[in-house]
């Protein structure tokens, strides 16, 4: 009697434990998994959104992507600024980390503060105000001007070279102190007194980062360059709103050229689009993969 | 012995080295004051464009000017700024509440509640998060539009409710939730509603702080999805009102800035007033 009372009292608790997690549960189906599947089931079609059917080839939206120059472009794009930005990003966040843990630091919350103030902007709002400090006619140019560094006003955003280069500043000046946040944390996790263990073993600064710091953080390093990873391969508002992708197309992110492709002007190739969204879905399973790798050497 | 009297000589010695400390320190300083001018140089300079006229700004003027309000006539002339803020707020704020009530309630019936089956189920809902905005985007757009959701709250809020990342930072953080307690308050005849609502909800506070501000954010941050589904204007965000400020051809920048800065006040005050939760809410599941 008393044993199937907590029987049911059990299967009762285990039931409600279901009901708890499926409102969450199912919203992520309907949201992510259905949605992947039907996009991939499209990006094997062709034609207008209002009559698509099955392509011939039905890899035919896939084997169109490596002959789109622009595609490859866009592509070429994106790893440029994950190359360029993600070791930058990530160094210097770093090193903010390590002085900013060091105790007979003065003012620690004012700089800390400081450094990770870009964060409380949207991506849309410091995209533009980088767009304005860069203009021909922004505040850069005039101070350069008047420094007597640039004889005339310069283009920067108009030049395919340096819109990159503006890019990349934009980017890693809007992320360096988000990743430093989880540096800091990884850091307060480290008993202090190794530190100053090694300060009275007679290490000096650049020594106890490489020997101390770094080793000790590297689950954190190898988390936050993967989040960097994924978020550059999916960048969109910054190549929208500080270049619209010029001039020429040639600052292009691969997401903004989909999104141009499926959502532009009186484009709609919904087929083609998804075939291309499938490339970066691919390049983040392959980096989710290793994250988990590397997750599971943690434990 | 030798060794506490070694010890003891090198911490009088370090205490007399308080000014040499500080010396070694100051390139440290140089470096941080550096960094943390060019971190907070952007958004003042935004700030004072948005008192100064479009020729002023041109002109490189960064001290503030007085022509804060003639900005603030011209933005309200162009652009329905009443209304774009009104939509941010009315999106961001439900998208919060909801998305705390669903992903909490998971992730308290998966740490909680958890068996071999349930475990399973979490590890594929994590394969959520390798699926990027893009490959859903033109899926998600039909689905919004057959059923006729296009510029409504919901178009804005369905996807990001439920997350994996906020349901892995709820499972995570209740770790410790007392399990003895809620098995006493179950032995008093609490039910498994009155567990989550009056045990489980005021223990676990901070970290509704925390992932409340990071939903925030993010939804008053959104871009690409807001773009493709609010395509009314009535329905448009703020970034969306200033992206669309920047796209003219002739930009008025004072303008601009003073929209800049109207989407950017909120997250401004909750980055100052909630910075640890904040902070907290990044780094969320990761313990």
């Amino acid at each position: 009697m008393k044993n199937e009372k907590s029987g049911s009292l059990m299967a009762k608790q285990r039931r409600a434990g279901w009901y708890y997690l499926m409102p969450g549960t199912v919203l992520i189906t309907i949201m992510s998994f259905i949605p992947i599947i039907n996009g991939f089931l499209t990006s094997l079609k062709t034609g207008s959104s209002a009559n698509m059917k099955w392509a011939s080839p039905l890899t035919y939206n896939y084997t169109r992507m490596f002959k789109d120059a622009l595609f490859l472009r866009s592509m070429g794009n994106t790893f440029l600024y994950l190359v360029v930005e993600v070791p930058i990003m990530l160094i210097l966040a770093i090193l903010l980390a390590q002085l900013l843990n060091n105790h007979d630091l003065k003012f620690k919350g004012f700089f800390r503060t400081c450094v990770f103030l870009p964060c409380a902007t949207s991506l849309v709002s410091y995209s533009l105000i980088f767009k304005s400090l860069f203009a021909t006619d922004g505040l850069v140019n005039t101070v350069l001007c008047k420094l007597g560094i640039l004889q005339t006003h310069y283009n920067f955003l108009g030049n395919p070279t340096s819109a990159k280069i503006i890019i990349i500043l934009a980017l890693i000046w809007r992320w360096t102190g988000y990743n430093m946040v989880f540096f800091l944390a990884g850091l307060q996790n480290i008993d202090y007194s190794v530190y100053e263990a090694a300060k009275i073993d007679g290490a000096n600064g650049w020594q106890t980062f490489w020997k101390i710091t770094v080793p000790l953080l590297m689950p954190t390093i190898v988390m936050t360059a993967i989040m960097s990873i994924n978020g550059t391969l999916q960048l969109f508002d910054e190549s929208v709103n500080l270049t619209n992708g010029g001039p020429a197309n040639a600052t292009i992110t691969m997401s903004h050229y989909i999104y141009n492709n499926s959502m532009g002007q009186g484009v709609a190739n919904f087929g083609y689009a998804s075939a291309l969204s499938f490339v970066i879905f691919v390049m983040v399973a392959i980096l989710s993969f290793i994250s988990m790798k590397a997750g599971d050497k943690r434990d | 012995m030798t060794n506490t009297a070694e010890t003891h000589a090198l911490v009088q010695r370090e205490k007399g080295k308080k000014h040499m400390i500080q010396r070694r320190l100051i390139p440290a300083y140089i470096f941080l004051i550096i960094i943390s001018f060019i971190s907070v140089f952007p958004l003042l300079w935004m700030i004072s464009a948005a008192t100064n006229t479009s020729l002023d700004v041109a002109r490189g003027k960064i001290m503030f000017g007085t022509y804060a309000m003639q900005n603030f006539k011209n933005l309200i002339a162009s652009q329905n700024l009443a209304g774009a803020m009104g939509n941010s707020f009315l999106y961001a704020i439900v998208q919060t509440v909801i998305s705390m009530f669903v992903c909490s309630l998971a992730g308290f019936g998966f740490e909680l509640y958890h068996d071999k089956n349930k475990d399973r189920l979490f590890s594929i809902l994590l394969l959520a998060m390798m699926v990027p905005q893009v490959a859903t985007m033109v899926p998600l757009f039909k689905m919004m539009s057959r059923a006729g959701l296009l510029n409504s709250v919901w178009a804005f809020i369905l996807p990001s409710i439920s997350t994996p990342f906020l349901i892995m930072m709820f499972r995570q953080n209740s770790r410790n939730f007392p399990n003895d307690l809620m098995q006493a308050a179950r032995i008093d005849g609490l039910s498994e509603t009155g567990i989550f609502f009056r045990m489980y909800v005021p223990i676990m506070k901070s970290t509704y702080a925390a992932a409340a501000v990071i939903t925030f954010m993010n939804a008053w941050n959104a871009y690409m999805w807001p773009k493709v589904v609010m395509t009314d204007n009535r329905a448009q965000t703020m970034p969306m009102l200033i992206a669309n400020i920047a796209s003219g051809y002739s930009i008025d920048y004072g303008m601009l800035m003073m929209g800049v800065l109207f989407c950017s006040i909120p997250t401004m005050i909750v980055f100052f007033v909630l910075q640890k939760q904040f902070a907290e809410g990044i780094t969320g599941a990761v313990k």
